[in-house]
């Protein structure tokens, strides 16, 4: 159908106009990172505002240096750490999980409820009640059992809900055709299942890894003598702030957009193969 | 009729069991049914360790700040006790029917306190939809470009996957007196001299919350925009509704769920929210998530479990507020 040229003329223009505020959007989304960014080069004499006070990486060094806020380096360490295993836990459990509930099975509703509870729950709810708990029953907690636990129940259910969206695309006639063909359980879920379902299962580890990477709500009262790095941020935070925590900052924001991207770009490459 | 109903028709009238008979042509429950039954591994070995996991460190940590709740303080920890007094102090510091107070009829502290956290979510929650609606309108009906819609929403989400704390010391450099806000409306003669009301305050508090969670509200609504059905809106147009008619009687009610969602999510994290009160607002006023915190550190273990039953009362009643507003399950 031709459509007259005014009105083609107006969409066009509705078009510009929702463009530009997208544009806006991103700015206010982003603007404050890159102020950050650029604040992080201030000169040595120079404040947490602008005017930026000559170009240097003072803060910079002082950040790698000894005298850093905290023991950034190992509180990096042990956030990497928690991360790669909160990434391996979500992935396993949120992919059992959606296989599970490609059945009918009775409780199914409850744990559906209860996985997404996860979400709902504020971490501050979490730390407080598994904290004090562990002080009544006299364990100390530690970024690596208690920390860890209450990572996975916010991961789990964004793991839970990619896997679920991927096992709705998923043809089941390709197991059966297996099946009928002798292929044991195992033998199916091998061969057929695990490497369409893979770029889901990366998906899933991407958002336990990265989630967890910057999470400081539910760490906050877990972790323990032994800081994480969202943790040290925070310590630093408190204290007189300085450019320091703009270099860390930065650091930190370009690491998780690595992370991302590197993220992208293994799903992209695994899901073409599974096609 | 399809072939697929006139064979069910000849299958039904014919008589069963008789050798000859015409097949009985599966219905695509009867299919959907088999397949449920198919092997697969056994549900209780796939659910049991992610069960167990949430029993421990979902569960134990919410059932255990609800029976410290009425535990009593030592000083410095707790014994088992049945006592309301926490509770009592919550409703009666500083407030109703306290005796060193004359005003009956100011709520308590903690209540404001509450309050105080509901009024600023509840600030923006507002301010997340008006901002994430034209956003999500624009990638789903806009972009026409299935690829490219890709890359803009994800573009817009990729915050969400970076440090809250980091993006919330971010907000520094753009607030104080030379912070960015001044200097542009300096520059563009908004203003004569620059204003001390960026930092520290509930205008900059809100923000930077708005800035912080406007993400989690994009997604929801994008998603129940994008799985409109686009016959619809062309039948509309046919029978000659104006775009706005288009947008009141179609679009907008079929993406209430996914508002409702995003709302939820919103509201969830901002009422839970303590850190970036701590930055951006100085400390200046307490949210009940702070309130909590600074019990448990002066190791006050029962009320700050009072705090958070309170906290996570509220909570649930505003879910279950938007929940009857709008129906989601079928967004489910």
């Amino acid at each position: 159908m031709a459509r007259s040229t005014p009105e083609r003329r107006r969409k066009t223009r509705i078009k510009a106009g929702f463009s530009v505020y997208y544009a806006i959007f991103l700015i206010f989304v982003y603007g404050p990172m890159f102020a950050m960014f650029t604040l992080s080069f201030q000169g040595p004499r120079g404040g947490v505002t602008f005017p930026m006070r000559g170009f240097s990486v003072f803060w910079w060094e002082k950040l790698t240096g000894p005298s850093a806020v905290g023991d950034i380096k190992s509180s990096l360490v042990r956030s990497l750490i928690l991360a790669v295993i909160v990434m391996v836990i979500t992935a396993i459990f949120s992919t059992m999980l959606a296989m599970a509930f490609r059945k009918k099975f009775r409780g199914s509703g409850p744990l559906f409820y209860a996985v997404m509870s996860g979400l709902m729950v504020p971490g501050v709810l979490l730390s407080l009640g598994l904290a004090s708990l562990l002080r009544v029953v006299g364990i100390p907690p530690g970024w690596w059992y208690s920390g860890l636990g209450v990572h996975v129940v916010w991961t789990l259910p964004f793991g839970f809900l990619v896997m679920m969206a991927v096992f709705n695309r998923f043809d089941a006639r390709l197991e059966e055709a297996a099946r009928d063909m002798g292929a044991d359980e195992w033998t199916v879920f091998k061969e057929i299942t695990l490497p369409l379902i893979t770029p889901g299962i990366v998906a899933a580890g991407l958002f336990g890894f990265t989630l967890s990477y910057d999470e400081f709500a539910r760490t906050t009262l877990l972790s323990g003598g032994q800081n994480t790095l969202p943790l040290d941020i925070n310590a630093a935070m408190t204290q007189r702030v300085q450019p320091t925590i703009f270099a860390l900052g930065t650091a930190s924001t370009i690491f998780s957009l690595l992370m991302i991207g590197l993220f992208i770009v293994i799903y992209t490459i695994l899901y073409r193969r599974s096609r | 009729m399809t072939t697929l109903e006139s064979y069910a028709k000849i299958a039904e009238a014919a008589p069963r069991g008789l050798i000859g008979g015409a097949p009985v042509v599966r219905g695509e429950d009867e299919i959907k049914r088999k397949y449920r039954r198919e092997p697969g591994f056994p549900v209780p070995i796939l659910i049991a360790p992610a069960t167990m996991w949430l029993i421990v460190f979902l569960f134990l940590p919410l059932i255990s700040i609800f029976i410290f709740s009425f535990w009593k303080t030592t000083g410095h920890g707790m014994t088992p006790a049945f006592s309301l007094e926490h509770y009592r102090a919550f409703f009666v510091t500083e407030g109703f029917f306290d005796p060193k107070n004359g005003d009956f009829l100011t709520p308590s502290v903690f209540i404001r306190t509450l309050w105080t956290t509901f009024r600023f979510t509840f600030t923006v929650m507002a301010i997340c939809l008006l901002l994430a609606y034209p956003l999500a309108y624009f990638l789903s009906m806009q972009v026409e470009d299935f690829k490219w819609q890709l890359a803009l929403f994800l573009l817009a989400m990729v915050p969400f996957w970076t440090s809250y704390l980091i993006r919330a010391v971010a907000w520094l450099p753009m607030l104080g007196r030379h912070g960015l806000i001044n200097e542009f409306l300096l520059d563009i003669g908004a203003i004569d001299e620059p204003v001390s009301f960026f930092l520290y305050s509930e205008f900059s508090y809100t923000m930077a919350l708005v800035q912080l969670y406007v993400v989690l509200a994009v997604g929801p609504i994008f998603f129940s925009l994008a799985k409109i059905d686009r016959t619809l809106l062309e039948a509309a147009r046919d029978m000659a509704a104006t775009p706005f008619q288009i947008f009141r009687e179609i679009i907008f009610p079929l993406s209430l769920p996914g508002i409702a969602i995003g709302m939820i999510f919103v509201f969830v994290m901002v009422m839970g929210e303590f850190a970036t009160a701590v930055v951006v607002y100085g400390g200046k006023t307490s949210t009940t998530g702070t309130v909590i915190l600074n019990y448990y550190v002066i190791a006050n273990y029962p009320f700050a479990a009072v705090n958070a039953i309170m906290l996570m009362l509220a909570m649930m009643i505003g879910v279950v507020i938007i929940l009857r507003l709008v129906d989601i399950r079928k967004e489910l």
